[in-house]
Formats: C-alpha cells, sequence, structure tokens
C-alpha cells in the first residue's frame, strides 16, 4: 500500500467508514465538471469490470436492464397506487 | 455472451441510456484514451470479467456477507426482501406481474438454451479479427526482415569491392603489357626493316662494282691481247702439251 493515513477528501467510497460518511459527502466537489467526471469514473469503471472483457457473461447487460426495470418501477409507482385506490386493478 | 455479441453495439446502447452528459464527449472506452496520446500497446483485454451470480447480482455481494452470514446469508436477505415488498404492498401484484414471469421465464430459457452458440459465435468473431490484424503484423514483420536480410547481403557484397578493383587492376595490367609488347615487336620490325635495307644496298653496290670492275678488266685484257701474242701463246700451249705427253710417267 502507497501510504496509510489517506487524507479523507480522497478515500474511496468503499474505503469510507460510516461515520465519516456526512463529512465525506460533503468534502465531495459538486460543480458540473466534477458531477461530470464523477458520473464518467463510474460508466468506465462499470464498462471495463463487465464489458470489455474476452468472455463477458449475461449479467453485464442484465444488470443495467433490471437497473432500469426497477427505475422505472419507482418512477411509475404512484401512478399504480392511485390505480388501486381508484378501484382497478388494471 | 451478449456483451461478447455487442462488443460494439453494448456500450453504443449503454451510452444512449447513460445521461446526455457523454454527447459531445469523445467516447473514451478505456481510461488510458482521455489523457495525451499513448503510443505504447494497450494491455489485452482482461480474460473474464466480473462475475455475477444468477445473472443479476455480482459475486462482491455475496463475499460481502460471507464473514458474517455464512453461505445462505444472500439468500435469507433476498427472500425477506421479496416478502416484504409483497406484503406491504411496494410490490403491487398485478396482470403485469404475470406478463413479466413469463417474459423473464423464456428470457431464461433462451439464455440457458443458446447461450453457448452465441458466445462461441462471437468468439469467432473476434478470433477473426485478430487474425487479420497479426496476419498484418507477420506481414509486415516478414517483409522487414527480408528487406534486413538483402541489406546485410548488400553489405557482404560492399565488402567484395578490393577482389573487383583488383581483378580490374590485373586486367589492364594486362591490356598495357600486350599493348607494349605489340609496339616492342613492331619497333623490332621496323629496325630491321631498315638495317636489311641497308644490307641489300651494300651488297648491291659491291656486286655491281666487282661486275663493272671484271667487264671493265676483261675489256681491258682483250684489247691488249693483240692477234700476235694471241697466236705466240697458242703455239707456246701447244708445245707445253706436246711436252706434256711425252712423259707418261706424269703424276695423275
Amino acid at each position: 500500500m502507497a501510504d496509510r493515513p489517506v487524507p479523507l477528501k480522497d478515500t474511496r467510497l468503499l474505503d469510507v467508514k460510516l461515520g465519516q460518511l456526512p463529512s465525506w459527502f460533503a468534502m465531495r466537489n459538486f460543480t458540473p465538471s466534477g458531477l461530470t467526471g464523477a458520473v464518467r469514473r463510474g460508466y468506465d469503471s462499470y464498462l471495463n469490470k463487465y464489458i470489455n472483457v474476452k468472455k463477458g457473461g449475461i449479467g453485464g447487460i442484465a444488470m443495467v436492464l433490471f437497473g432500469y426495470v426497477v427505475v422505472s418501477y419507482v418512477w411509475n409507482y404512484e401512478h399504480l397506487i392511485s390505480m388501486i385506490v381508484g378501484g382497478s386493478i388494471i | 455472451m451478449l456483451s461478447r455479441l455487442g462488443l460494439r453495439a453494448a456500450p453504443a446502447a449503454l451510452k444512449s441510456l447513460a445521461p446526455s452528459l457523454s454527447v459531445g464527449v469523445l467516447h473514451a472506452s478505456r481510461p488510458f484514451h482521455t489523457g495525451q496520446h499513448c503510443l505504447a500497446p494497450l494491455p489485452p483485454l482482461p480474460e473474464k470479467g466480473g462475475q455475477v451470480r444468477h445473472g443479476l447480482i455480482p459475486e462482491e455481494f455475496f463475499q460481502f456477507l460471507y464473514p458474517k452470514t455464512g453461505v445462505t446469508g444472500p439468500y435469507v436477505l433476498g427472500t425477506g426482501l421479496l416478502f416484504y415488498l409483497l406484503s406491504k404492498e411496494i410490490y403491487i401484484v398485478n396482470h403485469e406481474t404475470i406478463a413479466g414471469a413469463c417474459t423473464v421465464g423464456v428470457l431464461i430459457y433462451i439464455v440457458k438454451k443458446y447461450g453457448g452458440d452465441v458466445a462461441a459465435f462471437a468468439d469467432r468473431l473476434n478470433e477473426e479479427k485478430v487474425a487479420k490484424a497479426l496476419a498484418v503484423k507477420n506481414d509486415s514483420i516478414n517483409h522487414l526482415e527480408s528487406i534486413i536480410e538483402q541489406e546485410k547481403k548488400e553489405q557482404w557484397r560492399a565488402e567484395g569491392r578490393s577482389y573487383l578493383f583488383d581483378a580490374k587492376r590485373n586486367n589492364i595490367a594486362m591490356l598495357l603489357e600486350t599493348n607494349y609488347r605489340e609496339r616492342l615487336l613492331t619497333v623490332y620490325n621496323e629496325v630491321k626493316k631498315r638495317l636489311d635495307y641497308q644490307i641489300a644496298v651494300q651488297q648491291l653496290t659491291r656486286r655491281k662494282e666487282q661486275d663493272h670492275m671484271i667487264n671493265w678488266i676483261e675489256k681491258n685484257v682483250a684489247q691488249s691481247i693483240t692477234a700476235q701474242q694471241e697466236k705466240e701463246s697458242i703455239a707456246k700451249c701447244i708445245s707445253d702439251l706436246k711436252m706434256l705427253s711425252k712423259s707418261p710417267q706424269a703424276a695423275v
């Protein structure tokens, strides 16, 4: 390992202790370029781990589709609830 | 398997799913392309991606829960979560549930049955691409190596220059020698001809002088012999002959 006492600003999310989470979250940079960089980093890491390999599996795309299904269910939850309350189950 | 098929298609599809921030930004599939141009060859793709269990849950989740809950931990968590969602009506069971369940069943059946074949097909496509690139690389390497061989041969040939020049020098020396000797012969012949001429002239002169002298002497002698001297000489000759015939014991 390079150096043990890494400043809190630069630690990765999985290395942050639970109590330090709020302070760590406050220290991230929320500028547009920072957000873009964070999204780009997440996208690239997912791609490199599950897609850009010689023998990929179904998991790479299946996880994305499952995430899409979950997100669309969450976004349509209110409409579903209103349909049940309205009496019809359609 | 699908990811193998769509090694180009999947990032494009994901790009459309990702927020529109990626529009206008150069699509970088590897972190190496975001910086300056790195001219070293890229490392090859990893063999296997991140492990995913049941096609949906990354293996890291199971490993994360293993120390605390053992092997069945995540499954118990999943079951509990499912019952919680169902009982609290956070997940509502309606007609779409049945449609979704049938779709998922059909999808799982298709993936299990034809996944291997699709994967093999995609692998074959990839191998053809790699083989073509390798063939180009090997062709250029062989071509360059043959050029190197020819270059070495040319260098070896250039070393033989000294022999070439020696042979040329020998040729020229021989030509010079031949020419010299021809001219020597010519000189000898010319000189000999002149000397022969001189000798011939001398001999001619001498012969002419001799002939002239003989003729002159004969003429003078013939003139000096008068008729009387001729008679006397003839008589003397006859008397000599008579004397000789008298003595037959003369030595013969």
